[in-house]
């Protein structure tokens, strides 16, 4: 029985409070990000200097290399950049999967005994919260060579004997991790991997715990070794969750910016081993002396494709598969009532 | 019958014989890789305590004694004071750092509770536009971003970073999924029959009972935009150093060469990041639950 009151509350419409809730939200949205996104789109149709309308000409530039040297320079700058950019995502993220899989599955058995597991995830997940730009500057002086001397890591590498010194002038043939091509793209990967492993480590885990322990159990009284439990339950069963680790890690990947940006000695020079997407976006819109908010725009909406195409991948993958299956039935039965009713002339029954 | 026995027996020995190797290569195995998680940032602080001729000879597991001439150099030293000054540091980051987690996690409990609890035209609507627009990175907007902030001569002011922190999908969303779970709307109506007004059941209300959530979101929130680099470096462009945040003074001292004595930049660095360190040592279990429930990655 409801009272009187409670007939009055649900007669009133709260909906104008819903919208009152969610109005900031939209509204900071609109001015700090939707517009911002438009403004791109603009920028990109528009001329570097005098920002009249020019239609595809920055795409054009950008993608085919139309026009004189310059627009040659951009376009090769602009692919150079993606290919590091895919190049450094798919070396940091093989590794990174390969760790995290195997630590998540290992720290999930119930028959091991390990002790300290709490410790061990903590420390892993450590790298991921320190600041970036720190990070970089610290592998910047690790990895560097000092004045008078070869630096931390090349000292380290002679002590293994890795690194050979010359006797006579007591110089060292150091390692060169931060001009060398491979090498400061290693360095790059291997900070990427030290930084990202614990927290797909974690998400993995969640995802493994997810699964019905009786699974597990059931294979093991069939007496599955634990590369058959692997393969044949763990993984088939993770799959949604790795590839939606998958295709957030490459959007991520795409956004990769503060450590290639600051790993390099060169003074407001970015090492052309190691720019990515996003440090070309930057380069381009930050230039005082002669801004291309033009190509920046243009490479900005390339981007945004990407992200929206790998995007919409997460999302079909991660979609609830049961709730879609079960509107799909609801809908046939109401189908069939429907049906029904119409056979009985209209009459429900 | 007693063979039998004996046979399970083995079967068992052997069976917990290999559970015992395999433990303790995993458990080696993981020693290994916590002494490479840690290694570089216990070289970090070994070497701040160093002098730099020391840093220049070798790597060592032991600290120094220059600390305190270190301390003094990155806290008296001119090059220092007008580049990297880590109490203007620390005032700027905390400013901003403080303003937009508190922002970010508020507006988003608000949002959502306006999803949750009120039924009206676009609101399946207004959250699945929330959902869509979870993936779309900084890096994408930000050179309409600059150029609106241009415009309007906001540039060089904190606003561009602290504002748009009210806007926040991931949060929302997680905010969201809490509230599914934990907040029955009975109470909403209770409140009402008693005469709570909308806005003060969500103040009174609502957020004490989402406190779990607000605070797994609040650190991740501090975290994220401490660590941030990208967006003040595009937006306080003026060389003033008085206005820039701790990693933005990091990389400018990264970008001069004016800092030759290695000790001194070592502790600069781990000032840095000291604050951060501080807070997961500390809330470690929480960030880690956190991350479990599914912290969007960044």
């Amino acid at each position: 029985m409801a009272s009187a009151a409670q007939r009055r509350i649900k007669s009133i419409s709260y909906a104008k409070y819903g919208y009152l809730f969610i109005l900031p939200f939209f509204l900071v949205y609109f001015f700090f990000q939707l517009w911002p996104l438009i403004n791109t789109f603009i920028l990109s149709f528009q001329d570097n200097k005098d920002s009249h309308f020019i239609g595809l000409d920055n795409y054009k530039t950008i993608l085919f290399a139309v026009g004189n040297r310059t627009a040659k320079n951009v376009s090769k700058t602009f692919f150079m950049s993606f290919k590091n950019t895919i190049i450094l995502w798919v070396g940091n993220f093989i590794p990174q999967l390969i760790l995290s899989l195997t630590l998540a599955v290992w720290f999930t058995e119930a028959n091991t005994k390990i002790p300290g597991k709490g410790f061990f995830k903590v420390v892993m997940y450590l790298p991921n919260i320190i600041t970036a730009a720190s990070v970089a500057v610290l592998f910047l002086q690790l990895c560097g060579e000092a004045e008078n001397g070869p630096g931390a890591l090349n000292l380290l590498l002679h002590k293994m004997g890795i690194v050979d010194q010359d006797q006579v002038s007591e110089k060292y043939d150091t390692i060169k991790f931060i001009t060398g091509m491979w090498q400061s793209r290693g360095v790059v990967m291997f900070i990427q991997t030290w930084m990202w492993f614990g927290n797909t480590m974690i998400m993995l885990m969640s995802g493994i715990q997810g699964i019905n322990p009786s699974l597990f159990e059931a294979a093991s009284i069939d007496g599955a070794t634990g590369m058959q439990t692997f393969w044949k339950i763990t993984l088939p069963l993770l799959s949604p969750i790795l590839a939606y680790t998958l295709v957030t890690s490459m959007i991520g990947g795409l956004q990769m910016f503060d450590i290639p940006y600051l790993y390099h000695k060169d003074p407001n020079k970015v090492s052309n081993n190691l720019k990515t997407v996003a440090v070309y976006i930057y380069e381009y819109f930050h230039d005082q002396v002669d801004p291309k908010m033009g190509y920046a725009g243009a490479a900005s909406v390339i981007l945004f494709f990407i992200t929206l195409i790998l995007g919409c991948i997460a999302f079909y993958m991660t979609r609830d598969k049961d709730a879609i299956a079960k509107k799909k039935m609801m809908k046939k039965n109401a189908k069939r009532e429907k049906f029904a009713s119409k056979q009985f002339g209209g009459y429900g029954v | 019958m007693s063979k039998m026995s004996k046979t399970y027996g083995d079967a068992k020995d052997n069976y917990t014989a290999k559970l015992r190797l395999k433990s303790t290569i995993l458990t080696i195995w993981f020693i290994i890789l916590t002494i490479i998680c840690l290694l570089p940032i216990y070289i970090l602080i070994i070497n701040a305590t160093r002098s730099s001729t020391e840093i220049a000879n070798g790597i060592s597991f032991l600290p120094g004694t220059n600390l305190g001439k270190n301390i003094e150099k990155v806290f008296k030293d001119t090059n220092y004071l007008t580049i990297f000054n880590a109490f203007i540091g620390y005032k700027n980051s905390f400013i901003i750092t403080v303003c937009a987690t508190f922002l970010n996690v508020f507006f988003s409990a608000m949002t959502a509770y306006g999803i949750h609890v009120y039924d009206f035209k676009l609101k399946e609507i207004s959250y699945t536009v929330i959902l869509l627009v979870m993936m779309v990175p900084m890096q994408v907007t930000s050179a309409g971003f600059v150029a609106f902030m241009l415009k309007l001569k906001l540039t060089d002011t904190y606003w561009p970073l602290i504002i748009p922190a009210i806007a926040a999908p991931a949060i929302v969303y997680f905010m969201r999924s809490y509230m599914k779970s934990s907040f029955p709307l009975e109470i909403v109506e209770a409140a009402r029959i008693d005469g709570c007004s909308e806005f003060r059941t969500f103040i009174s209300i609502a957020i004490p009972m989402m406190k779990p959530a607000i605070a797994v979101q609040s650190i991740f929130a501090f975290i994220a935009s401490w660590n941030n680099f990208y967006t003040p470096n595009m937006i306080l462009i003026s060389s003033n150093f008085k206005q820039k945040t701790l990693p933005m003074m990091i990389s400018a001292m990264q970008a001069s060469d004016k800092f030759t004595d290695y000790g001194a930049v070592y502790l600069a660095i781990a000032l840095s990041i000291l604050p951060i360190v501080i807070i997961y040592v500390l809330l470690s279990r929480f960030i880690i639950a956190g991350v479990a429930l599914g912290g969007v990655k960044e």
